[in-house]
């Protein structure tokens, strides 16, 4: 057998395992969160009700959603229907979950990913920058920046952002979306200035990471071989350093994506997005739970695909690990 | 009118590599640590010169310094004539030039001495072409070659495997395949075998003379272990606390060296046809760069110090092309290895 075929079955069983894996993740992920609901005050029941309902009404109301089923019947009911695809329907509003994950999940990924975009974008020749002139002035300021850049809170900067760039130099929309389904150039216009919010943590992370990875690489024994080989520090650096470090890239930037989706949650309310972010705080508070649930859901499966996106990409990058 | 585009020829005596008063220190906060002290030596075309000395002495930072390799706390005086040219005034460029393509370097650790993330095939195809105009095909059949030669079996798959895919024995031989891709003149091993089984370590010995032999490259060889020099090398170059000691020819050196600390190095071996064997310790210690004494700096340890030993020291020549950093060389009979 080849060394790329065996590749390939390695790579094959880890996808499996990985998928497989994730079940009990997604599970466990949505009891938490089911259980939680059952801490936050308040009865869906008697906002269902309406104003001025009798105890008998919302009774009633109780009997017919279900709600006056034991807990874990109620979550067992919805994970039953979950696996075979029915999520249900939002208590308050009516909409199927999977219609409202549809109409929200565009817009949180859009920003999400966008801001992933900008931070690599950033961070990438940032840390570049910084490695390649290690111990200058240069180094130092970004670093300093960097380090100020991971201490500051996203909504924090996201206010100052409005301020600025909307509200006095009116270049970006304060707030407000556009669908990147509808109108996707108006969308990534409306979506700048949350992606730039989100992505400031984002940018000092990876300018940092890379910065001491790549400094750490030119001092191992086989970049001195590469010079004792008589390669260009340019090759060095662009051809074999950034391939050294790209395995340790890619994990920051997938760790990124997780801590940025989660954020999404905060700068989704601070922009007033109709984010699945702004859904779930929502249904929240209305104790709505089958759209938590299909919510929470939705954001799980995102974050276990693009894990195992990096776990991939990073054998693809790194020969030793399909060996592992 | 007539340009002069062409290179000065070395003149047929004149040796390949020619070291002169290499003086190598370290700058640090503090000020600088001087490492080496007037290091000359010179190494003819295909001949194998073996450099011994203890740990600490300055024989990798020597070899580095050749390179243009060490880092940029290093400060280098002195000259290094390599094939007419100045390489320590070398633009970085030229210099470049010249590293991997005439003179090339084998490091102590095989392990981490290639990168894990290309495969072999990659990194020598890559040496090749960064020196000389040849197609990737044409470059990839040179691979195949050298690591032919090196001893890989069935090299044509082995191309495409990694560095973790090799034995540390098998990455050494790649190295020195990396090392000869494009002919070089000269070839610098800084203790290739150390880090290897003994039996492995005779193997890649044997490799390196036969190679050198059959391609007529010259080998500097930084070793500890005397044995291999007396099998490989046609000459010795003992080095002390950061200086040549002496430097003679290795049939006579071994029976009759001439400094006290090379006669202390050879008299204490079991025997020279035991390889793998590391330096003997002699007893004392090497004295720290900053406590240099003025004069000899093996005074504290020779068994030999008499009064006048406490004068600087310079590099004698004796009879039979030797030279010997002592002024009792002619005086003293000294004895060497034990005849086998
Ligand atoms: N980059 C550096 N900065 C400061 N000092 C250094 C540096 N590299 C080497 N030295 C010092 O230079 C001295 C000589 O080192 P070198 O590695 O040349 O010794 P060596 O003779 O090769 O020893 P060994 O037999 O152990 O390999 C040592 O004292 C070492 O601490
Ligand atoms: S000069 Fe004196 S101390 Fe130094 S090696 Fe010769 S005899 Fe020994
Ligand atoms: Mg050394």
């Amino acid at each position: 057998m080849t060394t790329a075929v065996k590749a390939n079955r390695v790579k094959q069983r880890m996808v499996v395992s990985r998928l497989l894996q994730a079940l009990p993740i997604l599970v466990l992920a949505t009891f938490i969160v089911f259980s939680l609901m059952q801490l936050i005050p308040g009865d869906v029941a008697v906002t269902l009700a309406g104003e001025n309902a009798s105890a008998e009404r919302i009774a009633q109301i109780r009997e017919a959603y279900g709600l006056n089923q034991p807990f874990l019947a109620q979550y067992g009911d919805w994970l039953w229907r979950a696996a075979q695809g029915d999520l249900g329907a939002s208590l308050l509003s009516g909409e199927p979950v999977a219609q409202t994950i549809a109409r929200t999940f565009p817009n949180t990924l859009l920003i999400a990913f966008y801001a992933v975009l900008l931070s690599v974008l950033v961070g990438v020749p940032l840390g570049i920058l910084a490695a390649t002139r290690a111990g200058s002035p240069l180094d130092s300021g970004i670093m300093g920046a960097a380090s100020l850049g991971v201490a500051v809170p996203n909504f924090w900067f996201g206010m100052i952002l409005v301020l600025y760039l909307a509200l006095t130099f009116k270049w970006f929309p304060a707030t407000g979306f556009v669908s990147p389904r509808e109108d996707f150039s108006a969308a990534l216009w409306y979506a700048t200035l949350p992606a730039l919010a989100l992505c400031t943590n984002g940018v000092a992370e990876i300018a940092r990471q890379l910065r001491s990875s790549l400094v750490e690489i030119q001092s191992s024994q086989h970049v001195r071989t590469l010079h004792a080989k008589g390669l260009s520090p340019a090759r060095i650096l662009w051809k074999h350093g950034l391939k050294n470090v790209s395995v340790n890239l890619l994990t920051v930037v997938g760790l990124l994506f997780n801590k940025i989706l989660a954020a999404t949650v905060v700068v989704e309310a601070v922009f007033a997005i109709p984010g699945v972010g702004s859904s779930i705080v929502n249904a929240v508070l209305q104790g709505d739970f089958p759209v938590v649930q299909g919510a929470v859901l939705a954001m799980v499966v995102t974050v276990i695909l693009v894990n195992l996106f990096t776990d991939l990409a990073c054998t693809v990058l790194d020969p030793r690990i399909s060996e592992a | 009118m007539a340009q002069h585009t062409e290179r000065p020829r070395p003149a047929q005596d004149t040796p390949l590599l020619s070291v002169e008063n290499l003086s190598i220190s370290f700058a640090h906060p503090g000020g600088e640590t001087a490492i080496t002290r007037d290091v000359s030596f010179t190494v003819a075309a295909g001949e194998r010169l073996g450099v011994v000395g203890e740990s600490g002495c300055g024989k990798s930072v020597t070899g580095l310094a050749l390179l243009g390799l060490l880092p940029a706390t290093a400060r280098v005086r002195g000259a290094i004539h390599f094939q007419g040219e100045d390489l320590s005034r070398l633009p970085a460029s030229r210099l470049r030039r010249l590293r991997g393509s005439e003179i090339s370097m084998i490091f102590q650790e095989p392990m981490s001495a290639l990168d894990p993330v290309f495969t072999i095939g990659e990194q020598l195809t890559e040496t090749l072409r960064s020196h000389r105009k040849v197609s990737r095909k044409e470059a990839r059949e040179r691979a195949i070659e050298a690591l032919a030669e090196v001893g890989i079996p069935s090299p044509a798959q082995r191309l495409n495997d990694y560095p973790y895919q090799f034995s540390g024995g098998m990455r050494q031989r790649v190295m020195i395949a990396m090392a000869l891709i494009c002919r070089p003149k000269l070839v610098i091993a800084d203790e290739p075998t150390t880090a290897l089984d003994v039996t492995v370590q005779a193997q890649i010995i044997d490799l390196l003379r036969e190679i050198s032999d059959s391609t007529g490259t010259a080998l500097l060889f930084i070793t500890h272990d005397l044995g291999v020099v007396a099998e490989t090398c046609s000459r010795l170059l003992t080095m002390y606390a950061g200086e040549v000691v002496e430097s003679a020819p290795v049939d006579s050196v071994l029976y009759r060296p001439r400094h006290p600390y090379s006669s202390g190095l050879l008299c204490s071996l079991p025997g020279l046809s035991e390889r793998g064997q590391r330096l003997p310790s002699i007893a004392g210690r090497v004295p720290a760069p900053d406590r240099m004494p003025r004069g000899c700096r093996f005074q504290a340890r020779c068994p030999h110090a008499t009064e006048g030993c406490e004068q600087p020291q310079p590099l004698q020549p004796l009879t039979d092309h030797r030279l010997a950093r002592c002024w009792r060389s002619a005086e003293l009979t000294l004895p060497g290895a034990v005849t086998p």
